[in-house]
């Protein structure tokens, strides 16, 4: 896939670039700008970000390479992210995780965020979302869901269309 | 090449201010400032100071050419300044001398700098007990693979295991694995798990180099040192970062597997490939040639050398080298062709003889072939070399002896205009002796009337009209050389010289340094050092006797050649002498 830079998009780097003294310090927004309208950055988007820092693509790829919130790969149209910081951990958010790759065929020992074949989901593993006391915790998306038992995760998955 | 590679002919700095501080009880002086990796003065940090008094601090990051970073912590020292009173006056001890404050915390001695009166500890048992911690550290995820790995017997990590390590490891988890034998460029393999992820050869590429193609990607213990996808690391100085890696993580695909280190040989030469005349360590083992390594010297080369000069050495060990002494295409010997040779050249009337030489043999060998020259009253020149300089090391002359052949007589300030004359002097049948050293002229040879076309397209540098039409006329053709070509074949006397690596002599560089190198592994068959027949076939012809060693011919040649005079074979060092040029 080429990577196209919309006239959007490009004005929108150019402003983020100018927020900075120097191009090189603007990097991360550059990338969470790409990810915003692309929903993940491809190795032409590195090379496009590096072009426009007066970087080498190297210094991108360290970055992107560097924060798993910075998708290399397009993602599913819903993103489970399931946190298995310490009270979610005992709260059975490894069960929780478990109980997503098994409906969705996917593997649950893999590391790092993993996407269904059709498209539909992505789910991984986060740090705390800040809620504790209700945990098991997760997201979808944007919207955020407490105290989850398997059958409230079929019940959300089954809202997903 | 950065200026600080090159201090040489610097105006002189103003003094630097010297301070005094202890290394182990031990009081040095040092100065204030020193030259950092890009020549600017910065402060002196405590890792100089302990170098400068010959006490080793351990460290794998830390190198005296690239920027510092401090981030592997292996040269934690303890340290302390001189206390301060209440009314910023020294507090003094009981016997007068000022008390110290040692630091409750260790610091990094790679990135700390002096200051006056300091006193550094590196033999602490905290100092010891960190060492051993962060080597614990650098290990956990190691394969200590040493027994396969090509870095054993040079490796800092080994080296350093033997004194900070422990004989068993208390690590009970699961290894993290990565990537291995990854093709990081065409010269390069990189093994992720023995990386230590120092950052040299990042900083190296980056900084020196100036390309930027190195990074580290991913992260916590999944960080490795990685180009970007598809684009590989390929400048022509991608081979030091295998020598700064302190580690086995990058590798020489040239040395990977070939021979263990420690077998090796290393003499110390000079590289052959252009006039820069970086210095070298050849790694040798049984009359082979393994590998060439960069050898310090501040004042041509720094730490660095180029991968095109550093694998040009295959060619000495060819199967098809000159190995024997041909006459006539008759198998001869040294004697019996000198000796004829000479009966030839001493009857030659003047002016019936040339001289092709290379600017690729020694100052003392063309020194010889212009006393011969001098004797038969022969027109001499030389074949220029003509390549692309780069910003750092490679020099757009690559010969390694072109000041040598001008110095010595046997060429002009523009090496090649003599070839005109030659061409025109065998053509009318005045030339009737030619005697070519080291160059297959033939290759550049262009017929005449093409060369006077070529002429009026561009300016011919490398190219002459003596074709091998042209030396079919000759009564003699002379040739020495190392490897068989078109003009040996020719030859009615071919004499097999040896290659720089195959003896002893010294180069003039283009900027005037004055270099010896020494004799790594023997010449094939019967083949022989240049300077060694040139001496006697000079001696036969001319009666003079030059000295029957390279020093006596060196130090001989520096009495009579003026831009030499003052020098001796002793007196060049290991490092060389710039001469006015």
């Amino acid at each position: 896939m080429s990577f196209q830079a919309t006239p959007q998009l490009e004005a929108e780097v150019n402003e983020l670039i100018s927020h900075y003294p120097v191009k090189r310090a603007a990097s991360l927004m550059v990338l969470h700008a790409i990810q915003e309208q692309f929903g993940w950055i491809s190795q032409e988007a590195v090379q496009w970000t590096a072009k426009k820092l007066d970087l080498q693509p190297i210094n991108v790829f360290e970055i992107l390479t560097f924060y798993p919130m910075l998708r290399q790969e397009p993602q599913g149209k819903y993103q489970i992210k399931v946190c298995r910081t310490l009270s979610c951990a005992l709260g059975g958010a490894y069960e929780l995780h478990h109980h997503f790759c098994a409906k969705l065929g996917l593997d649950a020992h893999k590391h790092g965020p993993q996407t269904t074949s059709d498209g539909k989901f992505t789910v991984e593993f986060v740090e705390c979302l800040a809620s504790c006391g209700t945990a098991p915790v997760m997201m979808v998306g944007e919207k955020f869901y407490e105290g989850v038992s398997h059958a409230k995760a079929d019940e959300i998955m089954g809202g997903c269309k | 090449m950065s200026a600080a590679a090159t201090t040489e002919n610097k105006p002189a700095a103003p003094a630097i201010e010297k301070i005094k501080v202890k290394v182990d009880g031990r009081e040095i002086e040092v100065p204030r400032l020193i030259a950092d990796w890009s020549g600017k003065l910065t402060p002196t940090t405590m890792i100089q100071a302990c170098e400068l008094a010959k006490t080793e601090v351990p460290h794998y990051c830390w190198h005296p050419k690239l920027p510092v970073v401090g981030n592997c912590r292996m040269c934690l020292v303890e340290f302390g300044t001189p206390a301060l009173g209440p009314d910023r006056k020294p507090v003094l001890n009981p016997d007068g001398t000022p008390k110290i404050a040692k630091s409750p915390r260790p610091a990094i001695s790679c990135a700390t700098p002096v200051s006056p009166g300091m006193e550094i500890y590196t033999k602490t048992p905290a100092v010891k007990q960190m060492r051993e911690g962060v080597l614990e550290s650098l290990l956990i995820n190691h394969p200590l693979d040493c027994p396969i790995c090509d870095q054993a017997g040079e490796c800092k990590l080994q080296e350093y295991s033997v004194d900070y390590g422990q004989s068993a490891s208390r690590f009970v988890e699961a290894k993290v694995h990565k990537p291995k034998a990854v093709d990081l460029g065409p010269r390069i393999m990189l093994d992720a798990e023995r990386c230590i992820l120092c950052t040299r050869c990042i900083r190296f590429t980056r900084d020196i180099a100036g390309d930027d193609a190195l990074g580290i990607i991913n992260r916590g213990s999944y960080n490795t040192i990685a180009t970007f996808p598809g684009a590989p690391f390929d400048n022509n100085y991608t081979l030091n970062t295998v020598d700064v890696c302190p580690v086995g993580a990058l590798t020489s695909k040239d040395f990977r597997f070939q021979m263990r280190a420690w077998f090796l040989k290393e003499t110390k030469s000079v590289c052959t490939s252009c006039a820069t005349g970086c210095n070298i360590l050849i790694g040798s083992r049984e009359e082979k040639i393994y590998r060439y390594t960069p050898r310090d010297n501040d004042a041509v080369n720094a730490s660095w050398m180029c991968d095109a000069g550093r694998l040009n050495y295959k060619w000495i060990g060819r199967a098809d080298r000159l190995q024997d002494v041909w006459v006539r295409g008759q198998k001869s010997s040294w004697p019996a062709a000198i000796r004829e040779l000479a009966d030839k050249l001493k009857q030659a009337p003047a002016g019936s003889v040339a001289i092709i030489a290379s600017a690729r043999q020694t100052n003392e060998e063309l020194w010889l072939l212009a006393k011969l020259k001098a004797r038969l009253g022969a027109l001499s020149d030389a074949i220029p070399r003509e390549g692309e300089s780069d910003k750092l090391l490679v020099s757009a002359d690559r010969n390694p002896n072109t000041n040598g052949a001008r110095l010595t007589g046997i060429c002009f300030t523009e090496m090649g205009i003599n070839l005109v004359k030659i061409a025109d002097g065998i053509a009318s049948g005045k030339i009737k002796t030619l005697i070519v050293f080291g160059e297959n002229i033939v290759k550049r040879a262009v017929a005449h009337d093409k060369l006077r076309e070529r002429e009026t397209i561009s300016e011919v540098v490398d190219e002459h009209g003596i074709t091998a039409e042209l030396l079919g006329k000759l009564d003699a053709l002379i040739v020495s050389d190392i490897l068989p070509n078109e003009t040996t074949r020719l030859a009615h006397f071919v004499l097999p010289g040896a290659a720089p690596a195959e003896k002893r002599g010294t180069f003039t560089s283009g900027k005037g340094r004055v270099q010896k190198f020494m004799k790594a592994v023997e010449a094939p068959g019967v083949a022989r050092a240049e300077w060694e027949f040139l001496q006697e076939l000079v001696h036969h012809v001319t009666g003079q006797n030059n000295g029957l060693t390279v020093e006596s011919l060196f130090n001989q040649m520096a009495r009579e050649v003026a831009a030499f005079n003052g020098l001796t074979w002793q007196a060049l060092g290991d490092t060389g002498v710039t001469v006015q040029i």
